[in-house]
């Protein structure tokens, strides 16, 4: 298994990633800067990890789709390709319209970290194969964008199609949108992770990466390490 | 000719910042507001001296990049 995490001024949680993949699942890992105009290789998944690509300017993730990287990533996901946007890498895939949606200000307009609890709501999705529907993941989130927003209509063929990948919940798993403390950001319907149509590519707002190892991870949960 | 860029978010879009906003006007004591949104101002230099020889490409400046189209509305005009 082969993969390329990209990187972008301002970016911070790449090597969180490349230690998950490199140092616990013993993968071929490699970073791509955002400049590069090719992924190299022959790359099986490629990661837009967290942080605050181009200081947040604009928009969350809105300056780094002008980046020749970008241009990369879309053809290789086009392909069939399989790619993960985390927090950030969210907010970015969304923003270039890989996936449906956006990110707005959290409800509370407060920068918010903290640990969530989110469900998986589907298993066809590159972060989810072989996971029973309904398994609660305990892992932190660290934004200030992660309100999911989506027109109704859009929500409508969302939920048809199956393409929320993970709700928040509570740590026994139940979703409820209203409740501000097991959905903190206020997304609607509680979405913290969507897919595209062809199902190759996932976005979410937590941090499954952060939560891969006893020592930082969620005590008494599953890690976060299931989804990679 | 210096074109202003007047990016908001859309009308049925939540604005956390302008109902924050609002509140804070509200505790001055001053003139009673509502409907409080908070928008961005790009401002820019561009060739010309008039708006429609250059709005095609501006308009694709501001769908492609200036706003999201998602959540955003854009309006341009002469600054």
């Amino acid at each position: 298994m082969e993969v390329r995490v990209v990187v972008f001024p301002g970016t911070n949680c790449d090597q969180d990633v490349v230690h998950l993949y490199r140092k616990l699942k013993r993968f071929s890992v490699e970073t791509v800067w955002h400049r590069d105009s090719e992924l190299g290789g022959s790359p099986d998944l490629v990661i837009i990890p967290g942080g605050f690509s181009y200081g947040d300017y604009l928009r969350a993730g809105a300056l780094s789709r002008v980046s020749p990287i970008m241009g990369e990533v879309k053809r290789f996901a086009e392909k069939g390709g399989r790619v993960i946007g985390i927090c950030n890498g969210f907010q970015i895939l969304c923003d270039c319209g890989l996936l449906p949606g956006a990110l707005l200000q959290n409800i509370g307009m407060r920068f918010l970290s903290r640990f969530v609890s989110v469900r998986v709501e589907s298993n066809l999705s590159p972060m989810t194969e072989g996971i029973e529907v309904g398994t609660v993941i305990r892992c932190p989130i660290a934004h200030f964008e992660g309100n999911y927003f989506i027109a109704p209509e859009d929500l409508e063929s969302l939920e048809e199609n199956n393409q929320v990948i993970f709700r928040y919940c509570s740590p026994e798993g139940t979703v409820n949108a209203a409740d501000l403390d097991s959905n903190p950001n206020g997304s609607i319907n509680a979405i913290a992770g969507v897919c595209n149509k062809n199902r190759n590519i996932v976005g979410l707002m937590p941090h499954p990466e952060r939560s891969v190892e006893k020592l930082v991870g969620a005590e008494g949960a599953e890690s976060g390490f299931k989804l990679f | 000719m210096r074109v202003q860029i007047i990016v908001r978010l859309k009308s049925g879009v939540l604005d956390v910042q302008g109902k924050a906003v609002e509140r804070a006007i509200e505790s001055l004591d001053l003139l009673e507001v509502s409907s409080v949104r908070v928008g961005k101002v790009i401002e820019l230099e561009v060739p010309g001296e008039t708006l429609s020889a250059v709005e095609g490409e501006l308009e694709k400046i501001c769908s492609q990049l200036l706003s999201n189209p998602i959540i955003e509305d854009y309006e341009i005009r002469k600054a």
